[in-house]
């Protein structure tokens, strides 16, 4: 077990690593970024100042590492708007998109789990059926078009909820309730995959010819060997989760991380951009790191095998 | 279903065989709902080719005495079928259009990401070692990172042009293509035909193109049918929030941010795109199911 997690811990390692090294080529890449940051008109002494500020003027290798201690300390440099670090930048809005984020991934799980086992266990009938349509629409129809359908419905038509903004808990549900469903659909078609594949092993056979009534079959036998191809998708969603963050901010005008990236985007405000995709890298890492733990958790097998075959 | 239901449902069958026509079986093998998907995708395809000879008005067209008019039957006239925007451009023109715009995007960035995950994982099943470490290491940073996350990355540091916007969107889902092409390749390197035909003496390209790609290709052209609508809502994901496809372009992603802005006096500049769009994605869908349980009954 601990061998597992420590091959683990050092993939996450490395996908930080990769990520910082990706960020670092791009920047590179993209041109002189002194040029880029300071505007071609500027004072050749100003540009100077900068490249050796930043270290520009330093061969590459020394650049890399140079980077990478930068990074390491927190040091991701200054927004172009206002100045101010970086980091602070982006960390103030973390907050406002934990608001949107965290109840929509509840929703998912709430609608998604239960709605995925019910269908299985009624499979082909009218319950089922529906699940599967809703579901194949959540994944068709894009978190931006049923957010503007929401606004159109219970902001334009209706006038129950705000369409934009952040001032009260009201202004959460239309981005919340945007994130959840799509979210949901994908998680109840796996859930319900998951489900049936193992209703269908003899264990669950041998289990209700021992006498052991159905509920205890789904709650004891179906129900825990269905989570652990369940957990990877959720790992997967908390990457959708940031994605989707991004557009349903932007469709809401609520003031988080999602929505600070695309002006960064838009104003090609490189230091808050490098930032966001760095902590994105680091959520990522850790719910996958997460995740791993739950399977070795969930699944006993795991724990044994990996370590023999490791 | 109990093994009952299963047995009286083949009886079932069996006794309704010889009644049924021919009609009956070709709905078994094309179901109407994946007849209805074929339709649409053919139709969207003949839009973007012929888009310049459907739309009625040039795209950019102004029309300043019919601004905001609705389409033709909630209030408008014929000759903006489907209603104009602010601008008094005809939407049914911007539409085909965009409708090119995105199925070029969607289609150039498909092909882009099939070709190279697939010669990513034919590399990494040939050679092994350390170059199939390698590319595992590729694969797994790009399924690590939401691909929206790194395109807006990407775009921020370069700016955006088309070719650039297409090539980037290529890098979505190729990964997928990689693993898949290096297990199979793997797997059909033991297999018997590839050995024999290595040992007639044929080199790697001829092996690869020739013998291991057709036997590997179904399971691809299934993988297809799953990154392209992703491609389209990406493409058209980032054409909404101002980041894709730049005006005076435009896709069907763009349209529907533009019509955002109209959302309560126009919501017909905003609906036609984003029908569009997801009835596109819900036909490549259903069609891909139906390729998937005929083509590769070992996926499921």
């Amino acid at each position: 077990m601990l061998r597992y997690l420590l091959s683990r811990l050092l993939r996450a390692a490395l996908t930080i690593v990769a990520v910082v090294t990706f960020a670092f080529v791009v920047l590179r890449l993209s041109g002189d970024p002194a040029l880029l940051i300071m505007s071609v008109d500027a004072p050749p002494e100003a540009i100077e100042a900068f490249r050796a500020a930043w270290g520009l003027d330093r061969p590459l290798w020394e650049q890399y590492i140079r980077y990478f201690l930068q990074v390491a300390q927190g040091n991701l440099g200054q927004s172009m708007r206002d100045g101010r670090p970086a980091l602070t930048v982006v960390l103030e809005r973390v907050p406002e998109t934990l608001a949107l984020t965290l109840p929509a991934f509840a929703t998912k799980l709430l609608i998604g789990i239960p709605a995925g086992v019910y269908a299985a266990l009624n499979r082909n009938r009218l319950a089922d059926r529906l699940t599967m349509v809703l579901s194949v629409a959540g994944f068709t129809v894009p978190s931006f078009v049923l957010a503007l359908l929401l606004v159109l419905i219970f902001a334009v038509n209706l006038g129950w909820l705000p369409s934009g903004g952040a001032e009260s808990w009201r202004h959460a549900i239309l981005p919340v309730i945007t994130l959840g469903l799509s979210g949901a659909a994908i998680l109840a078609r796996f859930t319900r995959s998951a489900m049936l594949e193992v209703l269908g092993q003899p264990y669950i056979r041998a289990a209700s010819a021992k006498g052991l009534p159905w509920r205890r079959v789904i709650t004891d036998h179906a129900l825990p060997n269905a989570a652990i191809p369940t957990v990877t998708i959720i790992g997967f969603m908390v990457g959708s989760l940031v994605a989707g963050a991004v557009v349903v901010e932007s469709v809401f005008s609520w003031p988080g991380v999602g929505r600070l990236l695309v002006v960064a985007v838009a104003n090609r405000d490189l230091a808050i951009v490098q930032t966001i995709l760095l902590l994105v890298a680091f959520t990522m890492v850790c719910a996958n790191l997460v995740v791993d733990m739950l399977y070795g958790w969930i699944d006993p097998r795991l724990r044994t095998a990996r370590t023999q075959g490791a | 279903m109990t093994p009952q239901d299963t047995a009286t449902g083949v009886l079932q069958n069996a006794a309704a065989e010889p009644a049924r026509g021919a009609v009956a079986r070709f709905l078994d093998s094309w179901p109407p709902t994946v007849l209805a998907a074929l339709a649409w995708i053919g139709g969207m395809v003949f839009v973007a080719l012929f888009a310049d000879s459907l739309a009625p008005y040039p795209y950019t067209a102004l029309d300043l005495r019919a601004r905001l008019s609705p389409p033709v039957f909630i209030g408008g006239d014929w000759r903006h079928i489907l209603g104009s925007d602010e601008l008094g451009r005809d939407v049914l023109s911007r539409l085909i259009v965009s409708i090119r715009m995105s199925v070029l995007i969607a289609f150039g960035a498909t092909v882009i990401s099939a070709v190279l995950g697939t010669s990513l994982g034919l590399l990494a099943a040939h050679f092994r070692g350390r170059i199939e470490q390698v590319v595992l290491a590729l694969v797994d940073f790009q399924a690590s990172m939401p691909f929206l996350i790194i395109a807006l990355s990407v775009l921020a540091f370069f700016g955006n042009a088309l070719p650039l916007f297409i090539a980037l969107m290529g890098f979505h889902g190729w990964e997928r293509y990689a693993r898949i092409a290096r297990g199979l390749t793997i797997a059909a390197n033991e297999q018997g035909y590839a050995n024999a035909v290595r040992q007639l003496g044929a080199g790697a390209a001829r092996i690869y193109g020739l013998h291991v790609l057709p036997n590997i290709a179904s399971t691809l052209i299934v993988t297809m049918t799953l990154t392209f609508p992703e491609i389209i809502l990406l493409e058209s994901g980032l054409s909404f929030l101002g980041l894709g496809v730049q005006p005076p372009m435009t896709s069907l992603g763009n349209m529907v941010g533009y019509g955002r802005e109209y959302i309560t006096r126009a919501p017909w500049i905003m609906l036609s795109p984003a029908t569009a769009i997801v009835l596109t994605t819900l036909s490549i869908s259903l069609v891909g199911d139906w390729l998937r349980d005929r083509l590769d009954p070992t996926l499921r």
